[in-house]
């Protein structure tokens, strides 16, 4: 399913990196029929490059190099309606709550990429809180025209909120309900913004195909605005940020541990950049051995036993593995630049993809665990930061393809499908773009991104649609998305 | 009627310019003075020469005018006029003071007394950090690169040559590196960066055990504009003394 909306995703968008503007109709209409199975089957890769070529061939140099046309935007997504909850008891607090509820589960749902949310404008005048208030031919026919319908209420007793909330299938008049829930929790603010995100997971579950919502997952991120560089958390959505260390010197590359009880991260010590380790649930350091050497970039292997990372231990930078308690440390990698960057395939668990110098210019590789089969993905430019999609076909990557003198690219991020090296741009908007990191959907992408005027965390679909901008505050850098 | 105004204005005439006049008069006639002030004293005051090295001496001279009084601190009462060799053991300022009828008149003069060639040593001698800093060239780097430029090679026969000189000296070579591009890279070719100044300093006969290396990728750039002269600052391998 996924694999499919990817792939639609990625002809789309290479059909619109050629400026579709500068030529008729029938020639663009051509490319996307050749396009089409080329993703299918590798020995079709030839027209594909042939209708590339064309495509640059007849852009001018300045054209902007990509459309956004709207044209084949993929399958109909679930037309959903969500009228604010209703308040269901006559506390004062209710209406603080109601909003950060309705707030949060409204974003929750709409940054999810797997419904189109239904506006507001089009809502009947009397919305429902209940059951029983919900008249099925005011939803399922135009305006709103809706398929589903997420509804309930919220109330606040004794200091303590409950939620109720439904959803409703409105086509199937005969039973309704797919989903009811109750929740109940402490009277906060954060608590209805939790409640929230727990209801709309429960909703994109059932209506994205099976696959677990990112609603309740963490993003751990490099933050300045203490004064120095220090690892920090946030909800997937920007709100609930915290500082999590106090190392009071550089802190570099957090990465959570698949079970999300460890961070791993590099920081520079007294004997240099060693790997660190904090306990997330004892909230303190733990123990990880000091290498010597230059020590960066950990990598956790998707069933939490090991780290990859890079080391200088023993001259140039090479990319090691050790066990998640440091035993156990062999080298993987033997080129001559610097090689950094490890991330695991999470679905076979024995590649890795890495970046090395040992051409010149840094490229991508991938490598499996035990040292044998290096391949270079990327052909050409400066490309850093791959990470591994949950699915293990894509790496997307940070990539200034056009390098040199006279063609000054910009970092942006690229997806490339593995097995094909095929790629395709999301990123298009300016800024320096690094740092990508997956959402556990695979439908999500977290990067780091300098188009606001200084480096913030942003996050986007995997198609590069949706982009929002997480952090405000200091120059915030190195995102990665937690496991869940 | 302007017969009688014209007479008014006569009179008004009249009275004020008696007035006027008795005023003057008081003025311009005051009574002698009983004497002719005394002239203010003047003095001068000059040494030569006036830099003299530690033990030598120099020629004070004075004139003095009108002065009844004269001294010159240090030395004391003198003449209205002369000179005197005096031998000062440091920087001195001589001040004379020439009071007479008149006022008093000062003037000075200053002595520089330099350090001769045996107490140079014994002063504060720049430390060997001093010296570090001072005489240690940096190693600049091409972009994306860590291997030593061939204009830099002049500068790490310096360096070797100073660090054999003063062999006590332990350092750390720190390596750094422009702000583009990524920052997990720029670490792992800082690093490497530094590595290639230790082993060409370890080539030409530097201890290696005096050498500490560490990355600093593009955390700490000394410049931080986006341009081309900037960046070549940025890459670097800087050189830190170790206390």
């Amino acid at each position: 399913m996924i694999k499919r909306d990817l792939q639609r995703a990625t002809y789309r968008i290479t059909i619109l990196s050629c400026s579709v503007s500068n030529f008729p109709k029938w020639i663009y209409d051509k490319v996307k029929l050749i396009l089409r199975p080329t993703l299918r089957r590798r020995a079709n890769a030839l027209p594909i490059l042939i209708g590339l070529l064309f495509c640059l061939a007849v852009t001018p140099a300045n054209a902007q190099d990509w459309v956004r046309t709207g044209t084949s935007l993929g399958a109909e997504k679930v037309r959903l309606a969500v009228p604010d909850f209703k308040s269901s008891t006559s506390d004062a607090q209710n209406a603080a709550l109601l909003k950060a509820f309705n707030d949060t589960l409204w974003n929750d749902l709409d940054n999810s990429g797997v419904v189109e949310m239904v506006s507001k404008s089009f809502y009947p005048l009397q919305v429902p809180g209940q059951p029983s208030d919900v008249t099925l031919p005011a939803w399922n026919s135009p305006p709103p025209n809706a398929a589903m319908l997420a509804f309930g209420n919220l109330g606040v007793m004794g200091g303590k909120v409950t939620v109720q909330g439904w959803l409703f299938d409105v086509k199937n008049t005969g039973t309704p309900q797919v989903l009811g829930k109750q929740y109940s929790d402490n009277g906060t603010e954060e608590a209805a913004r939790f409640i929230a995100h727990k209801f709309a997971d429960e909703i994109i579950f059932r209506l994205g195909g099976g696959i677990p919502g990112i609603c309740e997952s963490k993003i751990y991120f490099v933050s300045d605005r203490s004064g120095h560089k220090e690892i920090w958390v946030m909800d997937y959505d920007g709100s609930n940020q915290k500082q999590v260390t106090h190392q009071g010197s550089i802190s570099l590359s957090p990465r959570v541990s698949p079970d999300g009880a460890r961070l791993a991260f590099s920081s520079l010590t007294k004997s240099g950049w060693e790997i660190m380790m904090y306990s997330l649930d004892l909230n303190r350091m733990v123990g990880f051995p000091h290498l010597g050497g230059t020590n960066l970039s950990p990598a956790w292997s998707a069933d939490g036993f090991k780290l990859a990372f890079s080391s200088s231990r023993s001259g140039t930078s090479q990319i090691y593995i050790a066990d998640a308690s440091g035993a156990n440390l062999h080298r993987v990698t033997g080129n001559r630049g610097p090689d950094v960057s490890p991330v695991w395939n999470r679905k076979t668990g024995s590649q890795i993809a890495f970046v090395s110098g040992a051409t010149g210019l840094p490229q991508v590789y991938t490598i499996e665990s035990d040292g044998s089969n290096q391949q270079r993905m990327s052909d050409q430019g400066y490309a850093v930061s791959p990470a591994w999609a949950p699915n293990g076909q894509f790496l997307a990557l940070s990539w200034i393809r056009k390098y040199g003198p006279g063609a000054p690219g910009s970092a942006d991020l690229y997806l490339m499908d593995i097995a094909s090296k095929q790629w395709v741009q999301l990123t298009h908007d300016g800024g320096r773009n690094d740092f990508p990191s997956w959402a556990p959907d695979g439908r999500h992408i977290v990067f780091q991104s300098s188009r606001s005027g200084k480096e913030e965390i942003w996050m986007m679909l995997a198609d590069g649609t949706k982009i929002r901008q997480l952090t405000f505050t200091g120059r915030n850098t190195q995102p990665n998305w937690s496991w869940k | 009627m302007k017969h009688q105004k014209m007479k008014w204005f006569t009179l008004v005439l009249a009275m004020s310019a008696v007035l006027m006049l008795g005023a003057c008069k008081k003025k311009a006639a005051p009574p002698p003075p009983p004497a002719p002030p005394p002239p203010a004293p003047t003095a001068s005051l000059s040494a030569n020469p006036n830099t003299v090295q530690q033990g030598q001496s120099t020629t004070l001279t004075w004139e003095t005018t009108g002065a009844t009084d004269v001294s010159i601190d240090g030395i004391g009462a003198v003449q209205p006029s002369g000179s005197q060799q005096v031998t000062p053991a440091e920087s001195t300022t001589y001040h004379l003071t020439a009071k007479g009828a008149g006022g008093t008149q000062e003037a000075t003069a200053r002595v520089t007394v330099t350090q001769s060639a045996p107490p140079t040593a014994t002063a504060p001698s720049p430390t060997e950090e001093d010296l570090f800093a001072s005489s240690i060239k940096d190693i600049y780097f091409d972009y994306d690169k860590s291997e030593i430029r061939g204009d830099q090679q002049s500068s790490i026969q310096a360096d070797a040559q100073f660090l054999s000189q003063h062999s006590n000296v332990n350092f750390t070579v720190e390596g750094h590196c422009d702000e583009r591009g990524s920052t997990e890279y720029n670490l792992a070719l800082g690093d490497q960066r530094a590595v290639s100044v230790k082993t060409a300093l370890t080539q030409a006969g530097v201890p290696v055990s005096r050498i500490k290396t560490i990355s600093y990728g593009k955390e700490k750039p000394f410049c931080t504009e986006s341009n081309e002269a900037c960046w070549q600052q940025n890459r670097r391998g800087h050189f830190v003394y170790q206390k």
